[in-house]
């Protein structure tokens, strides 16, 4: 059985900036658990020359070369901001009062 | 509270070993962003170079900069590192609004350059070898300005306003391993070391490397142990540290901070810390933290990269010569003491001087003009010495000088009006009426009137008390308001006084 632990789940859900309620965590304390279980058994198969993989295509080197494009109006770019202040994005103060 | 706050540095350093490690982010200079086909430049206005890539917006899709991937490879190169053969981009999560993608796209386990070196020569010749960990790609942020507070900083800001225009631009960060047996050069190691990749960075051209402007920055890692110890004390990272001057100075400041807390038997925390220029202190930022979690994944949206061999050699062909030995060869070449060569580096007219000199001047001339007089009009106009003259203008000026078409002053007004944007050296002295007198009639009749004018000093000349002609001298070149060769006044001066009736 994994070791997900419901303190686990909270940290991660903190640092995702998710609000959980205390059963979504137990909920997803459980299914984490399951899928750590799953990922594990695959580790069982994957013998010590099997690399690791982190694309499953076998491409490399996409690249586009430097040459600049239109970029969106600052009125299309501002347009989905919850507040803007002339032509820029407009956020909360960054440090709570201590 | 000065002196409970800071220990003396060569106490601080007697009871201490310092060691120190830097970050240095390095912006390039491509045309586009790291990931999108937007322009990577400032000053069109807030928010005018972003879409929906370097916005974070949904649908976006990252295409790496095949010039950033030539410039880092070119970079790390020229640190002597390996260009790894697999190379691929991680995210790094964390929410913070100067990065509207909620996460950093930059390298974790498989950074493209690693493993390199660079020497660097102290002001006593001292040399240090600074081994480099990794230098690795990511994107930087956007920029952030905090409003409603008194003093414009984070802390007490109402809001905070966000320009993504810089969100995305690429950035190398090298990062170097932990730099032990500084003892008392720590400060100076840090600033020679940014000053160095400065320097290379320039060179390459692969960023416009302006400290001021943020083309470098320095986050400096200090850490004290005491003398005898061989464990590691706790480090701090002053972040943003944004002048060579500023590199000395804080890490000189946390040395004498650290053992000021560890002899009063405290203990130093691990965290960030924020220098300030204006005061020359550092004040503590965020504890390092939970916030540091965070939770590196490979980029889905990016395939890896595995440069070729040939493509590394073939760029590794593209290197300059290194700035270091370039400094040699041109200073033995030009034949410049020390401290003529320093006054060159350190106004940064190295580049100016050098170009000036293929434009047929002498080194000499060269340096006197770039750090003297053209060096004082920019500080007077704010602005870079080589913003306001070419090195083909001005070796046209010093041919005018040691032709003697002009005296140094005549020369300084020609200055003004090239600047000013009146034309050549040659056009200006034209069009101003510049140059030396030198049919000699107008000069030989001002020379008997200043003559005649002071009958004891022509005395004192027939009597051979040749220094008395400075007076005359002084007159004539008054009366003809400069434009005249002083030495040519001086010869006619003694000629005349022994004639004239």
């Amino acid at each position: 059985m994994s070791e997900i632990t419901a303190e686990q789940v909270a940290h991660l859900a903190h640092l995702a900036r998710i609000d959980l309620s205390p059963l979504e965590i137990t909920d997803l304390t459980h299914d984490l658990g399951q899928i750590v279980d799953s990922i594990a058994k695959v580790s069982e198969v994957a013998t010590a020359d099997t690399p690791a993989t982190s694309h499953p295509m076998p491409l490399t080197n996409v690249f586009r070369d430097d040459v600049v494009v239109p970029s969106l109006t600052v009125e299309q770019a501002l347009s989905g901001a919850p507040d803007r202040a002339g032509d820029k994005f407009r956020v909360p103060a960054i440090l709570d009062e201590e | 509270m000065a002196s409970a706050e800071l220990m003396d540095y060569d106490k601080a350093l007697e009871l201490f070993e310092p060691v120190l490690g830097f970050e240095v982010h390095v912006e390039l200079n491509t045309k586009t962003k790291m990931f999108c086909g937007c322009a990577n430049e400032f000053g069109s206005g807030a928010n005018t170079n972003t879409c929906p890539t370097c916005l974070g917006l949904p649908g976006g899709l990252p295409q790496v900069n095949k010039k950033a991937i030539e410039s880092s490879i070119r970079l790390g190169l020229a640190l002597g590192c390996e260009i790894a053969e697999h190379s691929r981009f991680a995210r790094k999560n964390y929410f913070y609004p100067d990065t509207a993608k909620n996460f950093q796209t930059s390298q974790y386990d498989d950074p493209i350059c690693h493993d390199g070196s660079i020497t660097i020569e102290l002001e006593s010749g001292r040399l240090v070898t600074v081994e480099i960990e990794r230098a690795h790609m990511e994107d930087d942020a956007g920029k952030l300005t905090h409003m409603g507070g008194a003093t414009g900083r984070i802390q007490g800001a109402d809001y905070s306003l966000v320009d993504y225009n810089r969100g995305g631009v690429p950035l190398v960060e090298i990062v170097t391993q932990m730099i032990e047996g500084a003892e008392h050069d720590a400060p100076e190691i840090g600033k020679t070391y940014v000053a160095a990749i400065r320097e290379i960075a320039k060179a390459l051209g692969v960023s416009n490397a302006r400290m001021e402007e943020g083309n470098v920055r320095c986050d400096a890692n200090v850490s004290l142990r005491p003398r005898g110890s061989n464990v590691l004390g706790t480090r701090t990272e002053t972040k943003n540290v944004n002048s060579l001057r500023s590199v000395e100075r804080a890490v000189r400041y946390e040395i004498q901070r650290q053992a000021a807390v560890l002899h009063a038997g405290g203990t130093i925390t691990q965290e960030t810390r924020h220098w300030h220029e204006d005061t020359g202190r550092t004040s503590a930022g965020r504890p390092k933290s939970d916030a540091d979690d965070y939770r590196y994944f490979p980029e889905p949206d990016l395939l890896p990269m595995a440069p070729s061999r040939a493509w590394v050699e073939e760029l590794r062909l593209t290197l300059p010569e290194p700035p270091a030995a370039r400094r040699k060869r041109l200073q033995a070449a030009w034949g410049f003491v020390n401290l003529e060569f320093q006054d060159v580096v350190n106004s940064d007219l190295l580049d100016a001087v050098e170009a000036t000199v293929a434009a047929g001047a002498s080194a000499q001339a060269a340096r006197k003009w770039w750090t003297g007089e053209i060096a004082r009009l920019a500080n007077v106009a704010g602005v870079a010495a080589d913003s306001l003259v070419t090195p083909v203008q001005l070796a046209a000026l010093i041919k005018l000088v040691e032709a003697g078409t002009l005296t140094d002053r005549l020369a300084r007004q020609v200055l003004e009006g090239v600047i000013a944007g009146e034309g050549t050296p040659a056009e200006v002295v034209e069009s101003r009426g510049l140059a030396v007198v030198s049919d000699d009639g107008p000069l030989i009749a001002a020379i008997d009137a200043a003559l005649l004018g002071q009958p004891d000093v022509l005395a004192k000349i027939r009597d051979g008390k040749v220094q008395a002609a400075g007076a005359v001298i002084g007159a004539v070149m008054k009366a003809m308001r400069g434009q005249a060769d002083a030495a040519r006044v001086r010869e006619l001066v003694l000629e005349r006084a022994a004639t004239i009736e």
